[in-house]
């Protein structure tokens, strides 16, 4: 069953085609890949599912509903969660605290007026839960700032994992990290229920091929090649594109 | 670092406690001028902790707070003038008031943020004031609302009259510890965290499932139903309420107890109101150029104490209990 649908995706700056006519469909519990060079449009596509962006013409469709002009809080209720590219965390508070604003609206107490936040007791065990999952249980009363920059991107898929989303976006979860911090994470992702439906933008190759189910190529703001990473791989086109561009892609050629 | 809480917790009781006695002891011994120098304190401590829910705990930075603190005592004014000052019948048409005028001025102040939704703030608190001043047959004019009667409380013939500055005094007291421990409990509740959060990092919010502009209503509404409480007492208090309650220099004088006390704390912000409320009388009674001399200490909070009365504190409890802790 499709679960995420973009259809015909269109998206201008100004006098600056981003996007043209992207259709591009995820089925519940793929694990989806889009993968191009930079200025390729990945960021611009991704925005538009999150909702961070409107598109010039085009629907995006989730679960079969139509979500082009949904707000971004919308899309999150309605269990589609996304990452940001720069860690994007409440950097002035713990590390718990940052766990618990999601975990407590996902719980739906947000609205709770009168009780002190602590003493939600399924809250705090929630987000016990994610932080022992994430490595980041020692580091719970730190500051989200004085984290390590991996222990930043960390919390920032923690962020999102903590809305039990039914779909994930995440935007370049690895950007920054150190080789065995990638390789972490990665095992971490892949760890993550089958049921959950990922689309992952990402350069890292390793992480894209070791992850992904099927593929999608962009260039200039278009679809390229779309497949099994097998399929994409031998796709003269993206072969061309990547040819000495990334060493990384050229090993898994 | 669990201890030193608990020290801290258990000294803070304690501090509490004598505290509360002495504000129990404290009109009885004192002179009616300084009765009525802290029950004026208890009044704008009120205020000051409601901006504190939009300055420090949302990151609104609402300049026209004035706005409710001026509603809250002319709805009193005109309701006892014509009516009844009986706080049975008072305080919800007050409170009701002052929650509607947040609502609208907030539905339109909430569509931007930052400096506009500054200025937004302040325009439609020189609003009012405007109307307050204009609209003679209802406000009173320029003159205000005056003789307005003392509180009274009661059901049918059974009433009591806090007709003196004494009884007063302790109307404002519970007021003041009712209101402090209805936002103490607000602030840590999960929707006080969210408001944090909000501050923090609005988008990010947005992007775990939050509607932040109903959070932001329901925030700037409560703050003004507590300034509308405040404006209440004020007026009250007076027997009397003026435009200045409206005009920009009531929220310029509130700011500053928030920010001199140390916004985000609630305690701060109270502490600020005593600091901001008591300096001049005391000072004014040395020289004349006392507003020179409270200039001069708000400059000198921002720049070598920007977190505050309530900042500074933390500073010496922590050198005190913890030696070694930088």
């Amino acid at each position: 069953m499709t679960q995420l649908k973009a259809d015909h995706l269109h998206k201008d700056f100004g006098g600056l085609t981003a996007l043209v006519d992207v259709t591009l469909e995820v089925k519940s519990g793929e694990r989806r890949a889009i993968i191009g060079p930079n200025g390729a449009g990945k960021t611009t596509f991704f925005k538009l599912l999150a909702g961070e962006h409107i598109p010039t013409s085009g629907r995006v469709y989730f679960d079969g509903q139509d979500i082009t002009h949904l707000p971004v809080h919308a899309r999150a209720n309605l269990g589609l969660s996304h990452t940001f590219q720069r860690n994007n965390l409440f950097f002035d508070l713990t590390v718990f605290e940052n766990v618990r604003l999601a975990v407590q609206h996902h719980r739906r107490l947000a609205w709770q007026m009168f009780k002190s936040a602590g003493s939600y007791q399924a809250i705090n065990e929630e987000t016990e839960k994610i932080l022992s999952q994430l490595g980041l249980s020692d580091h719970r009363q730190q500051l989200a700032r004085h984290l390590a920059y991996g222990q930043q991107r960390s919390l920032e898929v923690a962020l999102a994992l903590a809305t039990e989303p039914r779909a994930l976006l995440l935007d370049e979860p690895t950007a920054g990290m150190s080789p065995a911090e990638t390789a972490e994470m990665a095992k971490f992702i892949e760890s993550l229920p089958r049921s959950l439906t990922m689309l992952i933008v990402e350069h890292d190759m390793d992480v894209v091929f070791s992850l992904a189910d099927r593929i999608t190529a962009l260039h200039y703001g278009q679809v390229i090649a779309e497949g099994s990473p097998e399929e994409v791989r031998s796709n003269p086109m993206v072969q061309e594109i990547y040819l000495g561009t990334q060493s990384a892609v050229k090993r898994h050629l | 670092m669990t201890s030193l809480l608990a020290n801290f917790r258990r000294w803070q009781f304690w501090l509490t406690l004598i505290g509360l006695i002495a504000l129990v002891i404290y009109p009885n011994v004192a002179s009616s001028y300084l009765i009525s120098l802290l029950t004026e304190v208890f009044v704008f401590a009120i205020f000051a902790m409601s901006l504190d829910l939009l300055l420090g705990y949302s990151g609104l930075s609402s300049f026209g707070h004035a706005a409710f603190f001026g509603l809250g005592g002319y709805i009193l004014g005109f309701v006892a003038r014509n009516w009844t000052a009986n706080m049975f019948i008072t305080l919800p048409i007050v409170l009701i008031g002052s929650a509607l005028g947040a609502l609208i001025i907030g539905f339109f102040a909430l569509r931007t943020s930052g400096l506009s939704f500054l200025m937004f703030t302040l325009a439609a608190s020189q609003m009012f004031f405007g109307i307050a001043i204009k609209w003679t047959a209802v406000t009173g004019g320029s003159d205000g609302l005056s003789g307005i009667p003392r509180p009274t409380i009661g059901v049918g013939d059974t009433v009591y009259r806090f007709g003196t500055g004494f009884q007063f005094y302790f109307v404002a007291l519970i007021f003041f510890l009712i209101a402090f421990w209805l936002m103490r409990q607000l602030v840590h509740s999960p929707f006080g965290r969210a408001l944090i959060g909000i501050k923090s990092n609005e988008a990010r919010m947005k992007a775990l499932g939050y509607n932040t502009w109903r959070y932001k209503m329901m925030a700037f509404t409560l703050a003004g139903v507590f300034a509308g409480l405040s404006g209440y007492l004020f007026a009250y208090f007076n027997r009397h309420v003026s435009p200045e309650t409206f005009y920009w220099t009531t929220s310029g004088q509130v700011m500053i107890m928030v920010i001199i006390g140390g916004a985000g704390s609630l305690t701060g912000p109270a502490l600020g109101a005593v600091l901001v409320r008591l300096l001049p009388s005391y000072v004014s009674s040395y020289t004349e150029r006392w507003h020179a001399i409270m200039g001069l200490v708000f400059i000198l909070f921002v720049l070598f104490a920007p977190q505050g009365i309530i900042g500074l504190l933390k500073k010496v409890g922590r050198v005190s209990n913890s030696p070694n802790e930088p």
